[in-house]
């Protein structure tokens, strides 16, 4: 039991038993949250774990207080801790559409120093990837076949996206200011090079005029503070708006999202159903992105077991959802469509993202998976997948059956 | 091999090292290395203050006004006992430029100490918003004899309820915004074992807001009592939103007059209150109800967080000194639509709230009528300053009920800047 003598009024009442401010201790220089990690130690690990009895993330599922006590004591160099990691899934119990994470990474070694909490949650939410896996990086647009030709009466737009993150910086969980900065000032500087169709304009969030916000809203580029309540408790609103910014190339086909939920997101995208179109112009931009980082002495974070490495566990591996917004109003309301999706290895969303619901027929159709096929492979599933969600959705117009197109599982 | 890569590395060389490295692994297997102190150096390095001093540039609050690149630069790399740092402490200040109705303090503490280890930017913030109340060189007196107030029981054709407030620290423990689970748990078991002791009208029971029934849960919504997760950015950017509802509840006397809040924005919230205008008797049982609880933890080896600068010390610095606020719930239509109202206000040492707290405007002609100061005047000044107000206001509003004019008042001094 903690006691002080009752006559002790002082100001340096320190529970250590030190009298005098310290420096930052070793491990500790980043600072968010809970990295008194040292602190809490004095407490028993019973005292310390959280309680999640009514939690339903791949986190609650695979944290146990054995598990918890093991791990409590480590951080990563820059000092990020084990209740760092698991923040967002203790204040965040569950979500209405999906079964979230619950954990996020601070930086890279957060995968190393906790891989006996991640592997498992990777485990679980990429469909059983083992930790001796490896992942292929395949960004070659040419292995794709066919994709050109989707049927613009029903798919309305084509969008590939994904994530990297610059090694050598934390993650947006975690990082200093003076880290994202950083990123802003490389990523601006990289993006500055890009030429031809890929070249254009960077729009920091914290000076853009109000004409430039009105367009950038409009063409549906802009991204606002997280509201969300899982980003936010993982502390990625701090310091908003700052180092955060949209670059976009003039044709409006290419878009860039800094300092959001990781360093970087890049999006291709376009109107109608050209996926082919819009996966070459993914490569090439992102290969020539990767290679002006380069040039400055800057990889981007990626080994052979994860592929490339990002703040959220659920986006290793490709970081990659490549998808439609598809009409499907016949479709959508068939007993099967669940069905169907899943042997597809597909998924659906609301037009307005993750966190909506579907409206008027028209469904966000994209990949489940990011970690274990290869971006050819994943964008290939769509491009198919797709194709056959719209030849069923003209046979059930025409009233007739769609059993004979039923796919087998992929 | 760490050894050898330690002799190439300095600088900004060390990120042009790693990348040229190439393959993941090996970057990996150094950067894993928990030698923590050339992560450290390296970090300190590459990153000096200047290039972490917030955007301050939209802010208006008091932290944004006190803190300047030199502050910063001399504060940034300091810890408290408890490893809190500076910018834990600004977060809220940094993520919040400002408020529609107030102007807010933009940070908080995470302990005792912080007062201390980060005064230069505390003292300068506790200036500004305690109206120049100096930490270095003043006093703060506590005053809790209940005895001392007088004229303090309203007409209730105007007063539908009084209330007082105040928080308490538990020295020892970690305040919201930095307390790890453990210690949120250890306030919540000393807070909850000493209120098992209260007696006769203060007996009562505490409700955990993770384990209350959906009845309990009902009863006190209805009772206007219970306390909901925050959802104000100022507050959830000061991190005291973790691990919700873990260890929170609300403890209440059996005739509900008399109610404390575990571990919501401070340790504890202590708040005495009642229907109509009795003033007296509510701060009557605040001060022996205080007193009590004080008396319990003591028993088992634990105190409030106090000293002779600051008084009690709470999470944010607005709330120093007494912490407290009185207040009523008081009619006046015919006042409040009169052009003086808020100079009057001002110049009694009154703030107007909406009937919901803090953030509301209000609705209609009633009131949340309360003292403005909190740090610097004890509290039974304090009370008896905000008793004096409200009966004035009444006298106002009765005259101008009348047809007759008022006046306003002059102005309440301050404590000498």
């Amino acid at each position: 039991m903690l006691s002080s003598s009752a006559g002790t009024i002082g100001i340096f009442v320190s529970t250590t038993g030190s009298s005098s401010p310290q420096i930052r201790q070793q491990g500790s220089t980043m600072p968010f949250g809970n990295t008194h990690n040292q602190m809490k130690m004095k407490f028993a690990s019973e005292q310390e774990y959280p309680d999640l009895s009514k939690h339903n993330n791949h986190m609650a599922k695979i944290l146990t207080p054995a598990l918890y006590e093991r791990l409590r004591s480590k951080q990563t160099p820059s000092g990020f801790t084990l209740d760092d990691v698991i923040q967002t899934g203790v204040d965040n119990p569950g979500h209405p559409f999906i079964m979230t994470v619950g954990c996020v990474a601070g930086d890279e070694e957060t995968y190393e120093v906790f891989k006996e909490l991640l592997d498992p949650v990777i485990e679980d939410r990429h469909g059983g990837y083992k930790p001796s896996d490896k992942h292929k990086t395949d960004l070659n647009p040419s292995n794709l076949k066919g994709g050109d030709d989707l049927d613009s009466n029903y798919v309305l737009s084509s969008r590939v996206r994904t994530g990297r993150s610059v090694r050598g910086f934390c993650l947006p969980p975690h990082c200093s200011r003076g880290e994202r900065r950083a990123v802003e000032t490389l990523s601006i500087e990289a993006l500055a090079s890009l030429s031809g169709d890929l070249k254009g304009k960077y729009y920091a969030l914290k000076n853009m005029t109000e004409a430039e916000q009105q367009q950038l809203i409009d063409d549906h580029f802009l991204f606002d503070k997280p509201v969300s309540p899982l980003l936010l408790a993982s502390g990625m609103g701090r310091d908003w708006p700052d180092a955060r910014g949209i670059w976009h190339n003039d044709n409006k086909t290419f878009l860039v999202w800094v300092n959001e939920e990781d360093h970087l997101r890049v999006i291709s995208m376009q109107k109608g159903g050209n996926m082919k179109e819009v996966f070459e112009r993914f490569c090439t931009g992102l290969t020539k992105i990767e290679t002006l980082f380069k040039e400055r002495n800057h990889a981007f974070m990626w080994n052979e077991h994860l592929g490339y490495v990002l703040t959220c566990p659920s986006n290793l591996g490709t970081g990659l959802r490549a998808g439609v917004h598809v009409k499907l109003p016949n479709m959508s309301k068939h007993a099967k469509f669940e069905e169907v999706l899943k042997k597809l290895r597909l998924q659906k969303r609301g037009t307005g993202g993750v966190d909506t619901a579907a409206v008027g027929g028209v469904f966000d159709i994209s990949n489940a998976d990011r970690l274990g096929f290869s971006e050819v492979e994943l964008v290939q599933m769509v491009v198919d997948g797709v194709k056959l969600l719209v030849e069923m959705e003209k046979k059930l117009e025409k009233g007739q059956s769609i059993d004979d197109l039923m796919p087998a599982q992929k | 091999m760490a050894s050898s890569f330690t002799r190439l590395i300095s600088g900004r060389n060390t990120a042009a090292l790693l990348a040229s490295l190439g393959a993941g692994t090996m970057a990996a297997g150094f950067l894993m290395s928990e030698t923590g102190p050339l992560a450290a150096d390296k970090k300190t390095k590459l990153y000096p203050p200047s290039s972490d001093f917030p955007d301050l540039r939209k802010h208006n609050n008091c932290m944004a006004a006190a803190l300047t690149p030199a502050i910063y630069a001399k504060l940034r790399d300091k810890v408290t006992p408890n490893n809190w740092t500076l910018d834990q402490s600004i977060q809220t200040g940094v993520d919040n430029p400002g408020h529609p109705f107030i102007k807010t303090v933009g940070c908080v503490a995470g302990d005792e100490e912080s007062y201390e280890v980060f005064a230069e930017l505390f003292d300068p913030v506790i200036k500004d918003r305690h109206n120049g109340y100096d930490p270095r060189t003043m006093k703060h007196p506590t005053d809790l004899d209940s005895s001392k107030i007088t004229n303090a029981v309203f007409d209730e054709n105007y007063v539908l309820s009084s209330r007082v407030r105040t928080g308490r620290s538990i020295r020892g423990l970690s305040l919201p915004p930095a307390c790890s689970r453990a210690e949120r748990r250890e306030v919540e078991r000393v807070v909850v074992t000493a209120l098992a002791g209260l007696k006769g009208d203060l007996a009562g029971r505490y409700y955990g807001l993770g384990d209350m029934t959906e009845k309990e849960q009902q009863q006190l919504i209805d009772d206007h009592f219970l306390f909901d997760k925050p959802v104000s950015p100022l507050l959830t950017c000061a991190f005291m939103a973790r691990d919700w509802p873990d260890a929170r509840g609300i403890w209440h006397n059996n005739e509900k007059t008399f109610l404390i809040w575990v571990n919501e924005e401070d340790h504890t919230r202590v708040i005495s209150m009642e229907k109509g205008g009795n003033m007296k008797r509510v701060f009557e049982r605040f001060c022996r109800g205080l007193k009590q609880v004080e008396h319990l933890i003591q028993e088992r080896g634990w105190e409030f967080m106090w000293n002779e600068r600051l008084g009690y010390i709470l999470t944010c610095p607005s709330n120093l000194g007494t912490g407290l606020r009185a207040g009523v719930h008081v009619r006046l239509p015919k006042l409040s639509q009169d052009p003086r109202f808020s100079k009057i206000l001002d110049n009694l040492r009154l703030q107007k709230r909406g009937t919901g707290g803090v953030d509301t405007a209000a609705t209609g002609d009633t009131f949340d009528i309360s003292n403005n100061d909190r740090l610097g005047k004890s509290e039974v000044e304090l009370v008896q300053l905000l008793v004096d107000g409200v009966n004035h206001l009444i006298e106002c509003e009765k005259k101008l009920e009348k047809g007759q004019d008022i006046k306003v008042p002059a102005p309440i001094t301050q404590f000498r800047k």
